[in-house]
């Protein structure tokens, strides 16, 4: 087993991991109840699905100049995401939304 | 494999884009489209291995700033409703 059979299985799996993480995201965010539940779905398809994409792409970059874009892409993600999203929630706050929280008489809704 | 990441991406895309359509505020907008914006980046480098053509890795890393740069105008609008103020400082 030669290292160019051993890239390749290890960029495919880190192409479909960060593809299911992806849409794992984006489920979340359709799905879940309220806008602070939401960033934490969104920050998934930021970090996670992002980062699995693009470092199985490296692999199959190799040495070149297109690795060196891909990492200063992730590099320039993974800064501006939470800050992006640290912003937007700021403001949602500052507008004046609130966490939707459980209280004791949600819990007994659900009972 | 770069198709099955490809289409993984188009669904994200669809499913952001279903969020900003329907988010009841206007932060579930923003979110929803910022994260659109995440999944474009991403469409644009798979796509370009797709292809041939890894080049494009230069066109996802300028959408990734103006992504981020057109983020952070759209939540100064919202606080101040102008871009051309100044950022106050706060007095303690």
């Amino acid at each position: 087993m030669n290292w160019e059979i051993i890239r390749e299985l290890s960029s495919w799996a880190c192409l479909i991991a960060g593809s299911f993480f992806c849409i794992a995201g984006a489920v979340g965010m359709l799905r879940l109840p309220d806008f602070f539940t939401r960033i934490h779905a969104a920050s998934v398809v930021d970090s996670l699905g992002a980062g699995l994409i693009l470092f199985g792409l490296a692999l199959q970059a190799g040495w070149s100049t297109t690795l060196l874009k891909i990492v200063l892409t992730f590099a320039f993600m993974l800064l501006t995401g939470p800050t992006a999203v640290h912003a937007i929630a700021k403001s949602a706050i500052y507008d004046g939304y609130k966490p939707k929280l459980a209280t004791k008489d949600d819990a007994e809704e659900q009972l | 494999m770069f198709e099955c990441a490809a289409t993984a991406i188009l669904i994200v895309m669809v499913l952001t884009i279903l969020r900003a359509l329907a988010g009841p505020t206007l932060y579930d907008r923003i979110l929803a489209v910022n994260t659109f914006g995440t999944a474009t980046v991403l469409f644009i480098a798979v796509l370009g291995f797709l292809t041939g053509h890894p080049d494009f890795m230069d066109i996802a890393l300028v959408y990734a700033l103006i992504n981020f740069i057109g983020t952070i105008a759209l939540m100064k609008f919202t606080k101040y409703k102008d871009l051309g103020v100044a950022h106050e400082e706060e007095a303690a």
